[in-house]
């Protein structure tokens, strides 16, 4: 019997888009009853919007003033207090799930799947190495519960139309206090969310400035997209580092994918590679962008970005 | 605090391009250049800043795996280090066995702070500095960015995927590295040659009585799926007429 736990990932009253994402992932696995755990604080709506998701049959939720902010630290112990009977714990491969997954694996002595990107069988994953350049095919140990993480870009969200019921339960595990939050520094921004957004522009060590990434925005704003940077262009300090798509950044996968003055080293491409369509702008030639380029265009970049802008209304 | 203990493993530099083998064994890492993974290189040179600056006395570098290893270690004093721990092993070890040895060092050598890289850049895990927190039932504070000793705490400025958190730790602790957080000095060669003098311990995994942990058994390798070649347009109009055929906009 296949019970999986799902870990949700939620900012306030809202549930992350990763959650159905790692929930899909579980629903690859025949015969699975999924449960989800929503930690909060207080977490009424969370849980009603998991409820509504597809494929899962019982929501836990499991309130208590130390989850405010989910710290790791303080989530794990009370995952462990309900992992009693579940064979799978799942959670999101984005910074909270890979904070709190490896903790939780550790404290129940396994070792975890990290970045699930496809399931062959209850214990038999798929999951990149190597910056992408390689993929593993792995066995978990099926006398062992199975922690791993789901590497979101690889999933689309699991659809509506759930009902599940919802349990409000109280977890007795020792809550240490050794880690307290301060503060969250939220880079604020009324685009589209990076990580979730179908359209995405991206700019690399090209702009030379952050004065002239000023075009990648407004480009941004007329296609109604998300921005992004390459790691070139963080190391430069053009662009805060929560903007770098790559192996070392955020894993996207957005419908349209534009990448402007961007080389394409490895670990961006591996950022991108399950993008719909990926638009290149570059005055290289010889870029390895446009080995992977659906859409090519050779020049200079501050000459045709504006010009672009313009034809789509911006 | 006396001591940081950090953590540095051998992998394959990042600059070369791993090929998978033909026959899906493996990847190929014959003759391939080494080097410290980046990450731990970056927790290494925090580490040796920390020292610096009078907040702790003693920097000891380890690693896991073959005697090869010896060479990411002397890099490792050259940058600074005071002084190395090899912990022998023939074989890879998983990211919980890796733990468990660490917490077994910190028996022996009682830190008040270990650093790690947030992943290794060969099996791209993230485990092992959670896994040694949780089982040293201590603070882990990951991904960090800036890291301010205050005494007893230390406060830590996390990358996270909504921006930046500031989260406090009581000391001792688990801080593993992201990239911005400093840039990793170069070694000079005098320092190279006084390197060589320094204490370099081996170890076996036998020898701190470690149990080592169920794997994640690996059973095939592959290439990533390749993305066909697409078109070159001649100019924006070209672009706009393509993305429209696509239906994006």
């Amino acid at each position: 019997m296949t019970k999986i736990l799902v870990i949700a990932e939620h900012a306030a009253d809202t549930v992350n888009p990763s959650t159905a994402k790692s929930i899909s992932c579980a629903a690859d696995i025949e015969d699975a009853e999924i449960h989800v755990a929503v930690f909060s604080d207080n977490g009424e709506s969370v849980a009603r919007q998991v409820a509504a998701l597809g494929s899962v049959s019982r929501v836990l939720r499991i309130d208590n003033a130390a989850n405010e902010t989910l710290l790791a630290a303080v989530v794990a112990p009370q995952v462990v207090a309900i992992a009693d009977g579940y064979t799978h714990i799942f959670g999101p491969s984005t910074t909270f799930g890979k904070d709190l997954m490896p903790r939780v694996a550790g404290l129940l002595g396994v070792n975890q799947v990290s970045d699930i990107m496809a399931v062959l069988g209850s214990h038999t994953f798929k999951r990149p190495i190597y910056a992408g350049n390689a993929v593993v095919t792995v066995e978990a140990s099926a006398e062992r519960t199975v922690v791993a993480t789901v590497r979101t870009a690889s999933y689309k969200a699991v659809s509506d139309g759930g009902n599940a019921e919802i349990d409000a339960i109280s977890v007795e595990a020792d809550l240490p206090t050794h880690t307290r939050f301060i503060e969250l520094l939220a880079g604020s921004s009324d685009r589209p969310d990076l990580q979730t957004a179908a359209k995405v522009v991206s700019g690399g060590r090209a702009l030379a400035s952050s004065e002239n990434f000023e075009i990648i925005y407004k480009l941004a704003d007329a296609l109604g997209a998300g921005v992004g940077a390459s790691r070139a262009a963080v190391d430069a300090g053009y662009v805060p580092n929560e903007m770098q798509v790559g192996q070392t950044g955020k894993i996207i996968a957005p419908d349209l994918y534009i990448a402007i003055g961007i080389s394409g080293a490895i670990q961006h491409l591996t950022g991108i590679k399950d993008a719909g369509t990926i638009v290149a702008i570059n005055k290289d030639p010889d870029a390895p962008i446009f080995e992977v380029a659906d859409i090519g265009l050779v020049g200079d970049l501050f000459s045709i970005v504006p010009e672009f802008q313009a034809a789509v209304g911006g | 605090m006396d001591k940081i203990l950090v953590g540095l493993k051998r992998v394959v530099d990042y600059n070369v391009r791993v090929r998978v083998r033909s026959d899906g064994s493996g990847v190929n890492t014959d003759g391939v250049k080494m080097s410290i993974n980046p990450f731990d290189e970056i927790a290494l040179e925090e580490a040796l800043r920390i020292k610096e600056r009078g907040e702790a006395k003693e920097v000891i570098v380890v690693s896991i795996g073959t005697p090869d290893a010896q060479q990411q270690l002397r890099t490792g004093l050259a940058m600074g280090a005071d002084r190395a721990i090899l912990v022998e092993s023939d074989t890879a070890v998983d990211p919980l066995t890796g733990a468990r040895v660490f917490r077994a060092l910190i028996e022996r050598e009682d830190p008040g702070l270990v650093l790690l890289g947030k992943q290794a850049i060969d099996d791209d895990n993230n485990q092992t500095g959670q896994m040694l927190a949780a089982i040293w039932n201590r603070p882990q504070a990951t991904f960090a960015s800036k890291i301010e000793m205050t005494g007893d705490t230390a406060r830590v400025t996390r990358e996270v995927d909504v921006g930046l958190e500031v989260i406090e730790v009581d000391l001792p602790a688990v801080v593993t590295t992201d990239l911005r957080l400093n840039e990793p000095r170069y070694v000079k060669l005098p320092d190279i040659m006084k390197a060589k003098k320094k204490q370099l311990d081996q170890l076996s995994i036998n020898d701190l009585g470690v149990e080592i942990a169920t794997p994640i058994k690996s059973v095939g390798f592959e290439p990533p799926a390749e993305r066909q070649k697409g078109v070159i347009v001649e100019d924006v109009a070209g672009l706009v007429s393509a993305l429209k055929d696509r239906g994006l906009l």
